[in-house]
């Protein structure tokens, strides 16, 4: 390795198989996280949907849950849960909700009173104007808050190196732990967790553009 | 598809109370039967329980005692989500789904009755056409890219969908200005000649009750009914000082809202088209006595503008900027009393008279419309 390149591209090239492997941990440990901090979310959401009071308490814990510092709590966690899978997801989890929460109640509240009143007025039952009618003009505010959630994610798997998991966290941490810091997989689990957390933004953001065509539509 | 006509609509002493047995009612004791395939305009001032009363219909709002029947049957013996399929439903800001397009808009009832998809695509062309919206145009786009007007339709033929026997109109063209308002209601008064259903109409405002009522419910704050009856009889009749007040002072001049301008005798217009000799119109003004102007129109006989008699002299063609534009039109719905309002505010105090289309039917004048004012006033003091 020369001094003047910034990264080793002859180890990069011998160590194809490791950045795929922790890459490949990197999209699942955002992806449980996400699944589950969106099924969590919407749960909670529609009971403050249903139960107006809910909303001060359920946000105000989430709330508190988003201010601790991830280290903070992933060093919390370990007594309990040790330095595994569970203990990462927790964490990450716990930081996706309140940005969701959020993001469906502010989006199931952009719907127009009158579209509501129609709908009543139209039949359409409690659930089914709920599925059919506010959801779908939710959507474009709740995947706003998922994009948001989604890149955090990302960011925050890396921290997860720590307790021993962390996806390009890991080659972050043993490249920053090697004697002499080994530079070339701090930039490779850099470069790579930046360039995921840009395209899962995209690729959210053009999700939502084709499930809401009528956003585009102006006379 | 034949379009089921309306049912009877009843009240039978109908009493709303928001809060407890000592809250002051927000209607009360109401009482009033509203006969199949008419127009009942509930009017009166803010708080006098008007839409309290029409949302009682679809159990929007539930009553505190008394029933409320449609076609006999009590409102509350089915589901209310089953009723309000039942029942068409207009609201002043239309209420359109924003996620949905026009034709998936207007079948959303019948979408939620469970109807085939060729059964709702042939009923949604079929009620996008009754109100005017060429299906192939509209059916597709979606509801930001309509004017107010053109919405406010969709909104009519979404609430006609599933051929509801009755039908909720909360203030549906307040919302608009006084022009496309006229039309609206003129465009919803001929529909009403064709689906015959029992309407339930709230407005605040008089002439609009007049207009478009075959019976008029004048409501007092507390929803106690102050009078019940039709346009004329309250106009002639007021039954309390609180009926005339509201009413209003110019009871005279709202009568005219009781005649339409195709009770008028129409004046054969001089017509003219871009292009035509000077000589030659001018030879036909000077044929019709009460005629100084000829009216220009376009290839399709819209108006654009009236041409001045004493503008014709000479020779060549006619010079369509020369027009002056503006010509009132009106519809042979529109009451006398707008038409007569549109005409003073025009230079030319003549009428043009359009059909649906836009294309000129006839003329009429200031002075046809008091005639006919005279002609009321003598058949009234002697009968």
């Amino acid at each position: 390795m020369t001094d003047d390149q910034l990264i080793d591209w002859t180890w990069v090239g011998e160590n194809l198989d490791l950045i795929g492997e922790q890459l490949a941990e990197h999209l699942v440990l955002t992806g449980v996280a996400l699944a589950f901090g969106a099924a969590i979310s919407a749960g909670l959401a529609l009971l403050i949907y249903r139960r107006r009071w809910l909303n001060a308490p359920i946000v105000q814990v989430t709330g508190v849950l988003y201010t601790i510092p991830s280290l903070a709590l992933f060093a919390f966690l370990v007594p309990f849960t040790g330095l595994s899978l569970a203990t990462a997801e927790i964490g990450l989890v716990s930081y996706t909700l309140l940005i969701l929460i959020r993001n469906i109640i502010a989006g199931l509240d952009s719907v127009p009173a009158d579209v509501r009143e129609a709908a009543d007025g139209m039949g359409f039952s409690a659930w089914g104007r709920l599925w059919a009618v506010e959801l779908p003009l939710a959507l474009p505010v709740i995947v706003a808050g998922l994009r948001v959630a989604t890149v955090t994610t990302i960011g925050l798997v890396t921290v997860t190196a720590l307790i021993g998991q962390g996806g390009l966290g890991q080659l972050m941490m043993t490249g920053l732990l090697r004697p002499g810091i080994f530079e070339t997989m701090i930039y490779v689990g850099a470069i790579l967790s930046v360039a995921l957390a840009v395209l899962a933004d995209v690729s959210l953001l053009a999700v939502q553009r084709a499930l809401t065509p009528w956003t585009r539509a102006r006379s | 598809m034949q379009d089921a006509a309306g049912a009877v609509v009843a009240f039978e002493h109908v009493t709303k109370r928001y809060g407890g047995p000592d809250a002051p009612p927000a209607v009360t004791d109401l009482t009033l039967t509203v006969p199949a395939g008419e127009i009942c305009v509930l009017v009166g001032p803010s708080g006098c329980g008007k839409t309290t009363s029409m949302k009682m219909v679809n159990r929007l709002i539930e009553p505190t005692s008394g029933r409320i029947t449609i076609g006999g049957e009590d409102v509350m013996s089915l589901p209310a989500v089953e009723l309000r399929r039942r029942i068409g439903y207009v609201i002043q800001q239309v209420g359109l789904f924003p996620h949905l397009t026009i034709g998936e808009n207007v079948g959303v009832v019948p979408r939620l009755l469970r109807w085939t998809p060729e059964r709702i695509r042939a009923r949604t062309d079929e009620l996008l056409e009754l109100t005017g919206l060429e299906p192939a145009e509209y059916r597709d786009r979606y509801p930001s890219e309509l004017s107010g007007g053109e919405r406010q339709r969709v909104g009519v033929a979404r609430a006609l969908a599933a051929d509801p026997p009755v039908m909720l109109m909360d203030e549906p063209f307040g919302a608009v200005d006084p022009i496309r308002r006229d039309r609206l209601q003129n465009e919803f008064l001929r529909l009403q000649q064709v689906v015959r259903k029992t309407v339930i109409f709230v407005t605040h405002d008089v002439d609009e009750a007049i207009k478009m009522a075959d019976r008029i419910a004048i409501l007092q704050r507390g929803g106690i009914l102050a009078q019940y009856d039709t346009p004329a009889a309250i106009l002639a009749d007021p039954a309390s000082e609180f009926v005339e007040r509201f009413v209003g002072a110019d009871r005279g001049l709202k009568r005219l809202s009781l005649a339409r301008v195709r009770d008028l005798e129409v004046i054969e217009p001089v017509i003219i088209h871009a292009g035509e000799d000077r000589s030659a119109v001018r030879r036909r003004l000077d044929g019709v006595a009460e005629l100084d102007y000829a009216l220009l129109v376009d290839a399709d006989d819209r108006p654009l503008g009236w041409i001045d008699g004493h503008d014709l002299a000479g020779d060549g063609l006619i010079d369509p900027s020369a027009a002056t534009p503006g010509a009132p039109t009106v519809q042979p719905e529109t009451t006398l009393r707008d038409a007569l309002s549109a005409m003073l505010s025009s230079s030319v105090q003549l009428g043009v008279v359009v059909d649906a289309s836009d294309r000129v039917i006839g003329l009429v004048s200031v002075d046809a419309i008091g005639d006919s004012l005279r002609m009321h006033a003598v058949v009234e003091r002697d009968s």
